[in-house]
Parts: structure tokens; C-alpha cells; sequence
């Protein structure tokens, strides 16, 4: 059984409430951290933690908050990125829901050990009903004496409050939170400058995940070497896993790193196994946006040896055999899913939340989602799939944000992998069709013979 | 000016030059002229906050600096990336940058209507020369292009929303130049459009000079619109003494009737001194002007096509020599 | 659904008060950052974002009209033409899809009469596709208002639909 350092309380009644939480020895690393430590200590705890970023992008948390300008007069902020929109993620939702209290205890140290006095969570539209809990949560921390002025004593001033998206994932990239948190559209800054030196509103600021500032929790309460010796390598600490997918026990993990995939795919503490019994095809361990690995690349890497769950084993042999940790959106294939129909979707997914600013995404991901769709419903010709190669080629690495990035690699991935199968749709269109849509068919058979 | 600033170096395609801290790679680039000047759709010098959306501008930089040589692993947008002291940059001497800046060409016209031969542009429109010089012969994109209604918005200005790239300078113009912002950037991804959203009328003392920004056909002179292509025309520079802008400005002339004013472009398409809608507009009678001469047009472009260019008269200090 | 016309955009007292405390969590003149979280609270008054509504909202927050246009169509939450009282919005993204979202939203048109993006002639539903909503794990899934249906069935889809006509309030609160 692995260590739990986030959800190990998840499970106690009424941990939502504010009597709960702190019963269950919440508030306790804030009491200390206002007690006993300076604002620099705290982000000394963090360094030596090794947390990374658990958004997705996996940078060092400690090295991050340390960038931030801290010119005098100038208020600094401090942001929770809550905008979890990642297909295969909601591990973010799951937290703020389940313990909102820990998110506003991560939100105060974080806000303490960056002198930020003013911190805003930024949440999806869509998760309104978890920004409700949030604001009540937030109301009991304010009637305790955990937020407001001259915390317990200390001092510290901190207010805090959510503010909401309203439907666009790109939101998630944290200069265009910044924008819409400012009311206006999402659209990404060009960098630099960087948050750290020119954010919210000009001013200094600092962007983490909900899960990210969560851990700072248990950093502090237990010290910084403690949370680096949990995990493996530079993959400290315990990661939480979105599990999806064709696998019998879907939901949300947490693991602690290191743990093998084939554990995590067919252990029963987590996913159990492929659902009805079915045989492995591929997954993609971190969201959407990381390429999709074939089954003989999800349990074992190209060398032959365990593939496990963190950042570096992940990640190991490139985007050729390897993928991406990313935000632990872990969605699992069974024998019978299409990748085709999987890759246009997702290509219809970046579409749809391309922004429209920088030419290369704005027109090439509406144009991979063309050619996909029409090899998915069987009028592709065979050079389609070069051209799709071509066209995610021309927009990796050229936009202005990683949403072309994200919208290019499971195009790439999938064709590397998977070619075949392309082709397969080309040659035998009408084999495709009755596997992918079963008693529909006969309509699109129709649009196919047309 | 009390302090001499430091100067600082960069080599762009193998030539050096020594530039101010804080100049963009692009700046350098001009600086430096001819060829090694990266193709910029969207970044325009006067207006604040523009730049780094087309990506036609990528260039490659193979060391970052001095201090840091290292190179940088993506290609920047030269508009919005500033150089760094002992910086080598590649543009045209780049196998990436010309692949990529193919590439953005290639996507920045799967939607684009090609109806040059009827679009008022044709002749001065940027895009049109960044095709000619990057673009593939044929198009891969075999589906049905974007439309838009067409939009009059207010009295003179046709918007013709299927032919914009999205570059945003006329969003900007509009926000730097007119105290009430009134059109914007609306809907998202590739159905992003610039509009009113309600129609409304464009009523500024300033707005007409969105039209003379915009680097494609999107926002056009309905003065003007389908009397004559440009390169029937002939360019004159004039001026009269307006009270709101400089009254600096060019004439479009077919025969002895102007046809057209428009603001004076540089060699890189961008006006130096925008010009109020009264200049623009209203003003077509010839004794409305004191004409200085015949306006240099750069060679490359179709306009300059159907005129000599004569020797600029030695009398007009205002001529732009751009 | 409130009534359109022009003099009738007013926000009652407990919504100007609520729009005045949210315009305070950010710092003096900063209000436009306050947009968003109005913009959804004027939907769920109004019906839906007119031009009106939009202006309505730009008055309150001492910003131009335009600036509100740009974020209300910028934003897939906001409806700026009208919708009915109960927005059934079903996820169709990846791992929804191979949980059998489609098969789910062919359900769902055919019950109800509609097809994605329509409106059942009554005026109480209106079905549309989104993309994640993330409930992967619990998919297929649906939400109506801000609340969140999981692990649906079609029999679950009848109660649910069934269960909205006849109480149909556009925004139940809460998680199922």
C-alpha cells in the first residue's frame, strides 16, 4: 500500500467542514508556519521537497516561486490554476470537493511564503457547483481567523477569494488565466514577460495548480526532506491519477511515484484490470495532450525494463517510445477502440479550444480535425495521413502558447504508432464503420456508398 | 542626448550590426534592410501590444547571447523577442525558418478566399506578396473555406470579414487611436471574427486609418471599392493644412480625378503618421491638396508596374523617401 | 425567462447586491475582472446574453459594451441567442466517447425531438454537445444547469428528462 499524503483523510465524515478538517489536524502546517517559520523558510521546505508542478508541465515548484520580483511597493499575487480541463483529468475537482479545506490551507502558506496578500483560485465555469464549496469553505477559514488581517496574530494578511471561467480550456494556460481573470478573453500573453515579473494586473505573480498547492501541505507539516524521500528520483512525493477509460475501477488515485504502470492498470487497490476482460490496445497516462503509447510501450519501455509511474520513466525513450506524465489524466483503451476515431476526437477537442490568435493554430487544428474526420468516416485517401503529419508538424513548436504543442502530439503519436490502422481505414472503410458504430451503420453506410 | 547608450551586437543571416538594448529582433532586421528583413503580417511599429500572432516573423536564434550562446530551442517571433548582446540570428539562412514560415504561409491561406482577381487589395495586399514569395503553387486543403457576411461598418468602411487573417491592427488602431472603443475581436478559434457585434457604426474622427493597416482586402475604402485597380492608378504625394492630423497623405489619381487618399506607407507597408477621416474621405477635389510629386512605390509591387518613376522634384522637403 | 425588452434589464436588489460583493474582491478599478463571474449571473436571470443584457452589463462594471461582446462569444458557457430552461449539455469528449456518449446523445435527440444545438419546441430543453467537463472517470455524463449526472444510462436519461419537465428551473445546484 502506498503512501497517502493528500487523501489520507478523504474518506473521514464531514471532512468538507471546517470542525472536521481541523479536527483531523488541518491548519496545523499554516499554525506552524506562521508560528515558527519566515515566509523564505517556507519556500526553502518546497525546494527541498522537489515538488513539481502537477498541472501538467512538471517544473520545479520551489525554483518557480522563486522568480518572482518582489519590487518594492508593487502588491504581488498569488493564483490557483483550478481551470482542470484537460480531457482525463479530474483529480482537481475531486480535491476542492472532497477537501476544500486543504486547498485553502496550501493557498495560505503558498500566499505566506510569496508575501502575497491578496490570492484568487481561478475555477471552470462548469465546476460552479465546486466553486459553491469553495466559497463556503472560504467563509468558515475567514470566520476561524485563518484569512483576513493580521492572521492568528501573525501579522499576515491574506484575502482570498474564487473567481470562474466560463467554458474555455485554454484558460488552463496561466497567462491566459491571468487574462480572463482580469475579464477578459483567453487569449495567451506573449512571453516574456513572465508571470513572475508582469502578471496579474502587471504585477508580480505566481501560477500553480490545485494539487501542486495542496502538496505544500504536507511539505511543511512534515518538512521538506520527509515529502522528498516519498517517490522516486526528481519524481517526489505522490501524484494524483485521473484513471478513465476501459478499466474496471475508474476514479481518482493518488499514488505514491514510482509505482509500476502494470500495477496501476491491473492492481485492485487501483484501477483493476481491463473491463470485461478484455486485452490492453494502448493509453494515454497524462491527459489528452501526451502521446498515446501501444500497449507493448504502457507496461515495459522500448529497453525492456518496468515502466513506471513518474515523470522520468514515463517520459523514457522520447516521443518515440515514451509519453508524458502531464497532469496524470490516465486513459486506458481496450482492444476494441478505434484510434482514429480517439485522434479525431481529441483533434476536435483542440479545435474547439484553439483561441484564435496565432495563425498556426487557429488554422491548422481546424484542418487536422477535417482530414481526420473524413479518414474516420471513410473517405480518407492514403496521403492523408502524411499530410496530417505534415500539418501537426508545421504547428508544433511555431504557436504562441503550448495549446498548439498539445493539439499537435497525439496527431504525431497516434500515426506513429498506429499507422496501420490509418491505413486500414483507407483500404476497408466499411470494416471500420460496423466496428466503430454498430447498429448505426446502416446510415453512414448509405453516406459512404453515396 | 547627455548619455551615450550602450550599444549592442547581433548577427542576422551572417551580417552584424550594433543596435539599441530593447530593440526587437525585427528592428535589428530593418535596420540592417534587404533581405534579411523577416516578413512581419501583424506587428506594426505604432501600436502598442501588436505583434507575435501571425508567426509569419520566426526566425531562428542559434545563440542566445554572449554571455549564454546557447541556442534557442523553438523559433521566436522576431516582432516580439528582443535581441541580446553578441545574439546570432537565421532567416533566410535557415532551413527551419523557411520551412516553417512555408508552413504559416500555407495555413494563413487554406481559408483565405483566393478572389484576388476581385478583391481591392490585390496589388498592395501583404499577404499576396508573402504567397508569391513563400507559398506552395497549389493548395493541400480540400474543404470548404470559412465565410463571412459582409459588413458595412458605418458610412465608408466595407468589412469583408473572409478575407482577414486576424491580425489584430485594426483592434488595436481602433483602441489607441479613438477614445470609445467600439469593435473587437469576437467568438473564438478559427471562428473568431472582428466586428461590432451589433453594427455598429465606426464613427471616429480616426477610424478610417483601421483600412490602411489592415495587410489584407478585410477593410477597404467604400470610396474606392471596385473603381479601379491600384495599379491604374497613379500615387501622388500631397498635402493641406488639417487641423485634426498632419495632412500628410497620397493621392490615388486616375487622370486628374483622386480617386482615393490614403495615409504614407513606409517600405514596410506601415503609416507613420495616421490621418483623420476628413483627409480621407471628403477631401477629393484637387484644390483641396498642394501635391508635392509622384510617390516612390517599391519596386516589387504590381502597383509600381504601369509607371516610370520619375526623379523627385528637388522642391518637396515633405517627400517620404521611404 | 425574463422579458427582452430594454426597460425591463434590471437586476433586482439581491443581485446588485451580490454583483457589488464580487466587484469588491478585486482591487478599486479593477472591477472588469468582476465580467465573467456577472456575465453568468445575468444569464441565469435573463434567459440568455442579448445585446441588451450585454450593454446592461457594461454599465455596471464602467466598461465598454464592447468589451463584454468580445468575452460573452469568446466563452462556451454563454449563451448570446436564446436557449430553453433546461441546457442539457453532454460531454462528447475521448473518454466519455468510448463510454458511449454518442450512442447517449442519439438517445437523447430522439426523445426529445431535437437534434444537438436545438431547442424542443416548448421551450424547456435544449440539447448541445460540449467538450470535457471532467467526470472522465464517471462518464457518460450530462450536466444540466451546474449540476453534474454521471454514469448515465439511457433509463437514467428518462428519469432525469422526465424529472426536469416537470420541474424545469434552469439552474439546480448542487452534484447529483
Amino acid at each position: 500500500m502506498s503512501r497517502k499524503l493528500l487523501l489520507n483523510n478523504v474518506h473521514v465524515e464531514g471532512i468538507h467542514t471546517y470542525d472536521v478538517y481541523r479536527k483531523s489536524g488541518g491548519y496545523a502546517a499554516v499554525e506552524k508556519a506562521l508560528k515558527s517559520m519566515t515566509p523564505e523558510e517556507v519556500v526553502e521546505e518546497v525546494k527541498k521537497s522537489g515538488l513539481r508542478g502537477r498541472g501538467g508541465a512538471g517544473f520545479p515548484t520551489g525554483m518557480k516561486w522563486s522568480f518572482i520580483a518582489k519590487p518594492e511597493g508593487v502588491p504581488r499575487h498569488f493564483l490557483c490554476n483550478a481551470d482542470e480541463s484537460e480531457p482525463g483529468t479530474f483529480k482537481d475537482r475531486y480535491l476542492m470537493e472532497k477537501i476544500p479545506h486543504l486547498l485553502i490551507e496550501g493557498m495560505i502558506l503558498s500566499s505566506f511564503a510569496l508575501g502575497c496578500e491578496q490570492s484568487y483560485i481561478y475555477i471552470r465555469g462548469e465546476y460552479m457547483y465546486v466553486l459553491r464549496i469553495l466559497e463556503k469553505a472560504i467563509a468558515e477559514a475567514y470566520q476561524n481567523g485563518w484569512l483576513g488581517k493580521n492572521i492568528k496574530g501573525s501579522g499576515f494578511n491574506l484575502e482570498l477569494s474564487v473567481s470562474p471561467g466560463a467554458g474555455a480550456y485554454i484558460c488552463g494556460e496561466e497567462t491566459a488565466m491571468i487574462e480572463s481573470l482580469e475579464g477578459k478573453r483567453g487569449n495567451p500573453r506573449m512571453k516574456p514577460p513572465f508571470p513572475a515579473i508582469q502578471g496579474l494586473w502587471q504585477r508580480p505573480t505566481v501560477v500553480n495548480n490545485v494539487e501542486t498547492i495542496c502538496a505544500v501541505v504536507p511539505i511543511v507539516n512534515e518538512g521538506g526532506e520527509a515529502y522528498a524521500g516519498v517517490g522516486i528520483g526528481r519524481s517526489a512525493g505522490t501524484k494524483l491519477i485521473s484513471a478513465s477509460g476501459n478499466i474496471n475501477k475508474p476514479g481518482v488515485y493518488e499514488i505514491e511515484m514510482g509505482i509500476t504502470v502494470e500495477e496501476f492498470i491491473y492492481g485492485d487497490q487501483y484501477c483493476g484490470g481491463i473491463k470485461n476482460g478484455k486485452k490492453l490496445k494502448a493509453c494515454v497516462p497524462g491527459g489528452s495532450s501526451v502521446p498515446i503509447l501501444p500497449h507493448y510501450l504502457v507496461c515495459k519501455t522500448a529497453e525492456g525494463t518496468d515502466r513506471l509511474m513518474s515523470y522520468e520513466s514515463l517520459s523514457e525513450g522520447g516521443f518515440a517510445t515514451g509519453s508524458m506524465l502531464g497532469s496524470g489524466g490516465f486513459i486506458v483503451y481496450d482492444e476494441d477502440q478505434c484510434i482514429v476515431r480517439n485522434t479525431w476526437n481529441f483533434a476536435r477537442f483542440y479545435h474547439h479550444e484553439s483561441c484564435g490568435q496565432c495563425s498556426p493554430c487557429r488554422e491548422g487544428t481546424g484542418w487536422m480535425e477535417k482530414v481526420l474526420h473524413r479518414l474516420e468516416y471513410g473517405h480518407g485517401k492514403i496521403e492523408d495521413i502524411d499530410l496530417l503529419w505534415d500539418i501537426q508538424r508545421k504547428i508544433e513548436g511555431n504557436t504562441i502558447c503550448p495549446l498548439g504543442d498539445a493539439a499537435a502530439w497525439p496527431v504525431a503519436a497516434a500515426i506513429r504508432h498506429f499507422r496501420e490502422e490509418f491505413e486500414w481505414h483507407v483500404k476497408e472503410p466499411n470494416t471500420c464503420m460496423t466496428r466503430n458504430y454498430g447498429l448505426v451503420t446502416e446510415k453512414v453506410f448509405d453516406k459512404v456508398n453515396a | 542626448m547627455s548619455e551615450q547608450i550602450q550599444q549592442i551586437k547581433v548577427t542576422i543571416d551572417d551580417q552584424t550590426i550594433m543596435v539599441d538594448p530593447g530593440t526587437s529582433i525585427l528592428s535589428a532586421a530593418r535596420q540592417i534592410g534587404g533581405n534579411v528583413v523577416p516578413p512581419a503580417m501583424c506587428f506594426y511599429s505604432s501600436l502598442k501590444g501588436s505583434g507575435g500572432k501571425c508567426r509569419t516573423c520566426l526566425v531562428e536564434v542559434s545563440a542566445g547571447s554572449e554571455k549564454d550562446p546557447r541556442p534557442m530551442p523553438k523559433l521566436v517571433a522576431s516582432c516580439s523577442t528582443n535581441v541580446m548582446d553578441g545574439m546570432i540570428v537565421k532567416n533566410k539562412t535557415s532551413d527551419r525558418v523557411l520551412d516553417a514560415r512555408k508552413g504559416v504561409v500555407e495555413l494563413l491561406l487554406i481559408n483565405h478566399p483566393l478572389d484576388c482577381p476581385v478583391c481591392d487589395q490585390a496589388g498592395e495586399c501583404s499577404l499576396q506578396d508573402l504567397a508569391f514569395e513563400h507559398g506552395a503553387s497549389h493548395s493541400r486543403f480540400e474543404f470548404e473555406r470559412r465565410e463571412f457576411d459582409q459588413i458595412d461598418i458605418g458610412e465608408y468602411i466595407k468589412l469583408h470579414m473572409t478575407r482577414c487573417i486576424l491580425c489584430y491592427r485594426c483592434v488595436y488602431t481602433a483602441n489607441q487611436l479613438t477614445d470609445n472603443r467600439e469593435h473587437g475581436v469576437l467568438k473564438r478559434g478559427d471562428a473568431s471574427e472582428i466586428g461590432t457585434f451589433i453594427e455598429n457604426s465606426l464613427d471616429n474622427e480616426f477610424i478610417g486609418n483601421v483600412i490602411d493597416v489592415c495587410p489584407v482586402g478585410a477593410l477597404t475604402d467604400k470610396t474606392f471599392r471596385f473603381r479601379s485597380r491600384v495599379w491604374y492608378t497613379k500615387p501622388m504625394d500631397a498635402s493641406c493644412s488639417c487641423g485634426k492630423c498632419s495632412g500628410n497623405v497620397v493621392l490615388w489619381m486616375i487622370g486628374d480625378e483622386i480617386a482615393r487618399v490614403t495615409a504614407r506607407k513606409d517600405k514596410y507597408g506601415e503609416v507613420k503618421e495616421f490621418i483623420c477621416n476628413d483627409c480621407r474621405f471628403n477631401k477629393k477635389e484637387l484644390s483641396d491638396w498642394k501635391i508635392e510629386g509622384p510617390r516612390h512605390i517599391d519596386r516589387h509591387s504590381v502597383i509600381s508596374a504601369n509607371h516610370y518613376e520619375k526623379a523627385a522634384p528637388t522642391h518637396t522637403p515633405l517627400l517620404n523617401k521611404a | 425567462m425574463e422579458n427582452q425588452n430594454i426597460e425591463n434589464i434590471q437586476f433586482p436588489k439581491e443581485l446588485l447586491d451580490e454583483v457589488k460583493r464580487i466587484t469588491s474582491l478585486f482591487p478599486e478599478g479593477k472591477q472588469k475582472s468582476a465580467l465573467i463571474r456577472v456575465l453568468h449571473i445575468a444569464q441565469a436571470h435573463f434567459g440568455y446574453l442579448s445585446a441588451p443584457v450585454m450593454d446592461y452589463v457594461a454599465r455596471l462594471l464602467l466598461i465598454q459594451p464592447i468589451e463584454v461582446y468580445e468575452v460573452a462569444t469568446f466563452y462556451s458557457m454563454y449563451d448570446t441567442q436564446p436557449v430553453g430552461k433546461v441546457k442539457l449539455e453532454v460531454c462528447r469528449t475521448g473518454p466519455c466517447m468510448i463510454e458511449g456518449a454518442e450512442k447517449l446523445v442519439s438517445y437523447i435527440e430522439k426523445k426529445l425531438g431535437i437534434k444537438d444545438g436545438e431547442t424542443t419546441e416548448d421551450g424547456v430543453f435544449t440539447l448541445k454537445t460540449v467538450e470535457c467537463l471532467g467526470a472522465c472517470g464517471y462518464a457518460p455524463m450530462l450536466q444540466a444547469g451546474e449540476k453534474f449526472h454521471e454514469h448515465l444510462t439511457e433509463e437514467k436519461v428518462d428519469v432525469l428528462i422526465e424529472q426536469y419537465r416537470l420541474n424545469p428551473v434552469a439552474n439546480y445546484m448542487g452534484q447529483e
